[in-house]
């Protein structure tokens, strides 16, 4: 069976100044993201944990080609993201940012509807569609439906972000530090209905976080990334156990 | 002679005027949303291009209206006297603040939006017309009506290079220091530049969504 997500070899570096100093060659960019591997099979939750700046949120960047990566090879449920269109490869990778970004003048039912409207779904089926979520991340369809997102609660909207993600079905999920902003009983209580989704959801999912405990709990592999590349690749057993000075230093601060 | 007397013996005259100024507006709003909502959405595609571009429609409306008449009259194709000269020096007033509010407008959608939007795969025409002009929507309509109420004050100043409006009534009044006359041209402008807001700030609260 071909993986959810396939990445080989992928690096980003910032465009380098152009040359100033009588033709001595480009200063050479930045790199973000170095050379980093990993496949993530259906049903998989690969956790990126990392600090502030060691590449995690751009490598889910390049992965929905948010930005162009300088090398490597991502595929998609089999398919080289480099060869279909930016907007196309996209509407089947779920995104889920800390931020949410629902559209604040659509309501709750457009939002989660915005993909299969994007690809011209029938709207009675999108219909369906959107009350089979809300219900799936635990929202009454009846009650939330018709809500404009300045009338939720921060946890409710992270709620329609997830399903607006999950709208139409794609095999591939990613999520940028989704519970990042919530207070920590919220927090605690998406995760563990996020832990239940999981499982029954049978997607690949890559999430960044930088707190270990959301890392452990929610991921069946940890990718820990340092300075733009990745440090290590285990499960959360192996992370527990491993001596590399990076996964000690969060352990430490677990 | 008192103003309702000078308007039920020239009506005719008047409703020509009116008429005539009514023209002027229209035709340089209407041109001046055509060029400049494109520009201001052009401008937050091409950062670069924002400095350049506002900068110009600034200096257009800093030169006094009645030089920028004058200077329009010697040019070939745009120039000369009459209507559609004052329509050219028109549209380059009202640009700057339709092109300024267009450009704030969209730029002042939240990132996160715009990301989510970009993230799940709309295109940037889908993410225009579906997010950021619905959401600018407010800041957008807020350029046109001051363009609008502008416009219909210096439209009056067109008399001088015979572009005809209520404008003629107030240069006449002047030059025969006969009150009348002036007001006989300026309470219609004036009306016509209320109404003009106040229509536009009813679309306005109508029609824009209102952030939270």
């Amino acid at each position: 069976m071909t993986a959810a997500l396939e990445v080989r070899g992928l690096s980003y570096e910032l465009p380098g100044r152009g040359t100033r100093d009588g033709g001595r060659g480009r200063e050479g960019g930045r790199a973000l993201v170095q050379d980093v591997s990993f496949t993530v099979g259906a049903g998989e939750t690969l956790v990126l944990l990392g600090r502030s700046g060691s590449g995690k949120t751009t490598t889910l960047k390049l992965i929905n080609r948010l930005l162009e990566p300088t090398a490597g090879d991502v595929r998609v449920a089999g398919e080289r993201a480099a060869d279909v269109p930016a907007t196309k490869l996209r509407r089947r990778i779920g995104y889920v940012i800390q931020e949410v970004g629902l559209f604040p003048h659509f309501t709750v039912e457009r939002n989660v509807g915005l993909v299969p409207r994007l690809d011209g779904w029938p709207p009675p089926r999108i219909a369906a569609r959107v009350r089979e979520l809300l219900t799936l991340v635990g929202l009454d369809p009846e009650r939330f439906a018709a809500r404009y997102p300045h009338e939720l609660s921060g946890g409710q909207r992270q709620r329609v972000g997830v399903a607006r993600a999950l709208a139409a079905d794609p095999p591939l999920l990613l999520l940028d530090e989704p519970f990042g902003a919530l207070d920590p009983i919220t927090r605690v209580e998406l995760q563990r209905e996020f832990q239940a989704l999981e499982g029954r959801l049978g997607k690949g999912m890559v999430f960044v976080t930088h707190d270990v405990r959301e890392g452990l709990r929610l991921g069946t592999r940890i990718g820990l990334m340092h300075e733009g590349r990745l440090a290590f690749l285990g499960t959360p057993e192996e992370f527990r156990r491993s001596d590399h000075p990076e996964c000690r230093a969060f352990m430490a601060a677990a | 002679m008192s103003l309702l007397a000078f308007y039920a013996r020239n009506a005719q005259e008047v409703l020509g005027l009116v008429a005539q100024h009514l023209y002027l507006v229209a035709v340089s709003t209407l041109l001046a949303f055509a060029l400049g909502i494109p520009l201001g959405i052009v401008l937050t595609r091409r950062p670069a291009w924002q400095r350049p571009v506002l900068g110009l429609a600034n200096v257009f409306q800093t030169v006094p209206s009645l030089a920028l008449f004058g200077f329009l009259i010697p040019l070939p194709f745009i120039g000369g006297i009459g209507a559609s000269t004052a329509i050219v020096a028109l549209v380059l007033y009202a640009l700057l603040p339709i092109v300024r509010n267009t450009y704030t407008g969209i730029a002042g959608v939240d990132p996160a939006v715009r990301e989510a939007g970009r993230g799940m795969g709309m295109t940037d025409w889908q993410l225009l017309t579906q997010v950021e002009l619905p959401l600018g929507f407010g800041v957008i309509l807020a350029g046109v009506r001051v363009a609008t109420v502008v416009s219909v004050g210096t439209a009056t100043i067109a008399a001088a290079i015979g572009a005809g409006g209520l404008g003629v009534y107030i240069f006449r009044g002047v030059a025969v220091v006969d009150d009348t006359l002036i007001l006989a041209g300026a309470l219609p402008a004036a009306l016509m530049a209320l109404a003009a807001d106040g229509l536009l700030g009813l679309a306005e609260r109508r029609l824009a969504w209102r952030g939270k």
